[in-house]
């Protein structure tokens, strides 16, 4: 089995800072991290081919330094990792990103067929969940999102059957290879790479693709140019027009805080009066 | 590198013609979405923006039905009327009872190639989502996903969509350019509900597609319905109390609970607390958990980062309880206590609890 994962580096949002002034992204010391979710996506693969056997090639498109992020999945036990990096992709928006990412796609399947392949759930500066479903759309493989538990991975019939999160309940779908999964958060705890994981991980020759080893021959299908959508406007979120009233009392117990914060709540909201109420012990 | 990733610059505000081939693109629709014989809210949360949107440009508002049998179909139409559809698309089909991702975006794509719409909106759901991101990569147009802020740009009438992005530290308006139609997905509670108006009524389109159920690659085997006993409704809750990592330890939670319970409201959390363990993951509120919009949000112990702050700044009032003046939580409530949520949170429930008590008396 031939299972592919689609990750990305992204700089780890928690860390991210806007310059107040200029609402620019502060970038620098900012770590580049591997989307969180794409682990996610990466220990539900090796899980698989710790169980059945695969191949895992991990594959990502970015700037040169997004090797480390393919390093680290190597680390994790991927067996090859493949970085697609060329000035012709940047800036691309999720559609010009599913373009490239499928054509490079086609080109790995030349080589070996493709049974499964994982995206993140989002990743976590674009946020968009939209690369993995664009990916599935243009490669003509079914489709399966959000994917909570894999139930089982027929390969002789080359069939797949898993459950997804859907509105109010979940959905037992089964459906045919080869097939794209996106999958949830806390479905799998990632393991630990070792020492000689990490050493072996550094040593491994990485396959650097540019625009014609994806067989991207079409150039206005990929980066800026390829993208049909574009950022008119940054801003900081609008802060709300006023700081909290702190409520203060003469003793500052807190029994007169709480008394004096209804009191005024209450005369300010009074509607708030009626959406109390009470649950019987 | 997907956009607006790599450092959002602004393109700036382009002038352009509407290529010739999208100039007969018109109107806004919305999906309905139907899970189980119900219309998800979002949808009409939908309706009420899109009809904004529709006035502005002087067009009608659709909603598009997609059904298992003519009988829902025609009361997911009505619904859509009553929250502000001028006509209903209504596709019905067996094999659209529940939904899959092919046939969906088989019928929907279909659609919108005859009919063409200028703007196609969806909730930023899992079936959403799924969804939009499939038809937009058909139809090989701009999809901008999860917005919390939706415009028309009069001068060339095209959507101005805004969405948080690296986490919500930074807003960013996006436009497509020059293709048709202009998608965007919402998340649900992310804007107001419109009353619902059942004087109100529209026409029907109604078209049963052609599929056959054995073109359809993937089957649905069974549907595990989540246990509603247990199911939190944070969603559509007039009040919540929420705890952060403030609160310490995990048996300190039982005071966000009691208080819950005084007021009858939901309990939330961040997602220290959730990844802690303390609380279920359905409880977390944010960025990564739910969006809500109650009345009032009560916030103990939780520092108020961006994360959080995007999941529940919609609250009317929001009550903040931390000992640290300087928590970013300050510069967004509504009232703030700057003390110890552990001798707070007890009296708050005492004081609701009297509350009641007198308002019962006074009937
Ligand atoms: C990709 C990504 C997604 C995320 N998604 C979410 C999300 O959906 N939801 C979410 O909540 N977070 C999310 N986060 C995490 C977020 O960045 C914050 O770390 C988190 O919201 C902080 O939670 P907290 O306020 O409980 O804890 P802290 O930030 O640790 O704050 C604890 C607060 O408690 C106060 N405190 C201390 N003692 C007391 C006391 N005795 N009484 C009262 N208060 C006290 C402290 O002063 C402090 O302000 C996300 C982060 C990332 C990177
Ligand atoms: N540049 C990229 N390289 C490789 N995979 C990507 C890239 N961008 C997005 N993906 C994949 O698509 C998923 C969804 O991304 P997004 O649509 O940006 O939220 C990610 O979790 C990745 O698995």
């Amino acid at each position: 089995m031939h299972i592919l994962v689609c990750i990305k580096q992204v700089p780890d949002s928690a860390q991210i800072r806007v310059h107040p002034v200029t609402n620019t992204i502060m970038r620098q010391g900012v770590p580049a991290i591997v989307n969180p979710y794409d682990l996610v996506a990466l220990e539900e693969a090796l899980r698989l081919k710790d169980r059945l056997g695969a191949r895992v090639t991990v594959l990502s498109m970015g700037p040169p330094q997004a090797e480390a992020a393919l390093r680290k999945a190597l680390s994790f036990g991927a067996d090859e990792a493949i970085l697609l990096t060329d000035r012709a992709f940047a800036g691309a928006d999720t559609l010009a990103t599913s373009y490239a990412l499928a054509s490079a796609i086609r080109k790995i399947r030349e080589d070996m067929p493709v049974d499964l392949i994982f995206a993140g759930k989002q990743t976590i500066d674009g946020d968009t969940a939209q690369v993995g479903p664009g990916i599935a759309t243009r490669l003509n493989m079914q489709l399966l999102t959000y994917v909570s538990h894999i139930d089982n991975v027929d390969l002789e019939r080359g069939e797949i059957t898993v459950q997804r999160r859907a509105e109010g309940g979940v959905q037992v779908l089964c459906t045919r290879l080869p097939a794209l999964l996106t999958v949830l958060e806390g479905i799998n705890e990632m393991r630990f790479a070792t020492m000689p994981d990490m050493f072996r991980a550094a040593r491994h020759p990485l396959a650097i693709w540019d625009r014609e080893a994806a067989g991207v021959t079409d150039l206005t299908k990929v980066g800026l140019k390829g993208s049909p959508t574009v950022v008119s406007r940054v801003f900081a979120p609008t802060p709300r027009m006023h700081r909290a009233e702190i409520i203060q009392t003469q003793s500052d117990q807190p029994d007169d805080l709480v008394a004096t914060l209804l009191a005024k709540m209450f005369t300010k909201f009074p509607d708030l009066r009626a959406a109390v109420r009470p649950r019987c012990a | 590198m997907n956009q607006p990733t790599t450092s959002p610059k602004p393109a700036g505000r382009r002038k352009f013609e509407l290529d010739p081939r999208f100039q007969s693109y018109k109107g806004v629709w919305v999906f309905m979405e139907q899970n189980h014989g119900e219309i998800h809210p979002v949808s009409f949360e939908l309706l009420g923006e899109g009809r904004k949107l529709a006035d502005q440009l002087g067009v009608e508002l659709a909603g598009i039905v997609v059904a298992g049998c003519d009988a829902d179909a025609d009361r997911f139409c009505a619904e859509a009327f009553f929250h502000g559809a001028d006509l209903c698309y209504s596709l019905t089909h067996a094999a659209l009872t529940h939904y899959r991702n092919q046939p969906y975006t088989q019928v929907l794509t279909d659609l919108v190639n005859r009919h063409q719409p200028e703007i196609l909106l969806l909730g930023a759901t899992t079936m959403g989502r799924d969804l939009a991101g499939s038809v937009a990569t058909t139809l090989q147009t701009g999809l901008t996903a999860d917005c919390t802020g939706l415009a028309i740009d009069l001068d060339n009438r095209s959507l101005a969509a805004t969405r948080p992005t690296f986490g919500g530290s930074l807003l960013c308006t996006i436009v497509t350019l020059n293709y048709r139609p202009q998608m965007a997905t919402v998340r649900p509670r992310v804007m107001s509900s419109p009353v619902r108006d059942t004087s109100r009524s529209g026409r029907i389109l109604a078209e049963h597609p052609v599929l056959a159920e054995t073109d359809i690659i993937t089957k649905l085997l069974e549907f595990l319905p989540d246990d509603r006993r247990n199911e939190t409704h944070l969603p559509f809750a007039d009040i919540i109390v929420a705890g952060g990592r403030g609160l310490k330890r995990p048996d300190n939670f039982r005071l966000v609970w009691d208080l819950a319970d005084a007021l009858g409201a939901e309990v939330g959390a961040t997602r220290p607390v959730v990844q802690a363990g303390w609380v279920t993951a359905d409880r977390q509120i944010g960025q990564s958990g739910k969006t809500v919009r109650p009345k009032l949000y009560i916030a103990a112990g939780i520092s108020g980062a961006v994360q959080h702050r995007v999941g529940m700044e919609g609250a009317d009032v929001i009550i903040a309880i931390n000992p640290d003046p300087d928590a970013p939580i300050f510069d967004f409530a509504t009232y703030g206590i700057v003390a110890n949520a552990m001798q707070i949170l007890p009296a708050l429930t005492a004081a609701f609890r009297q509350h009641t008590a007198a308002m019962k008396k006074a009937v």
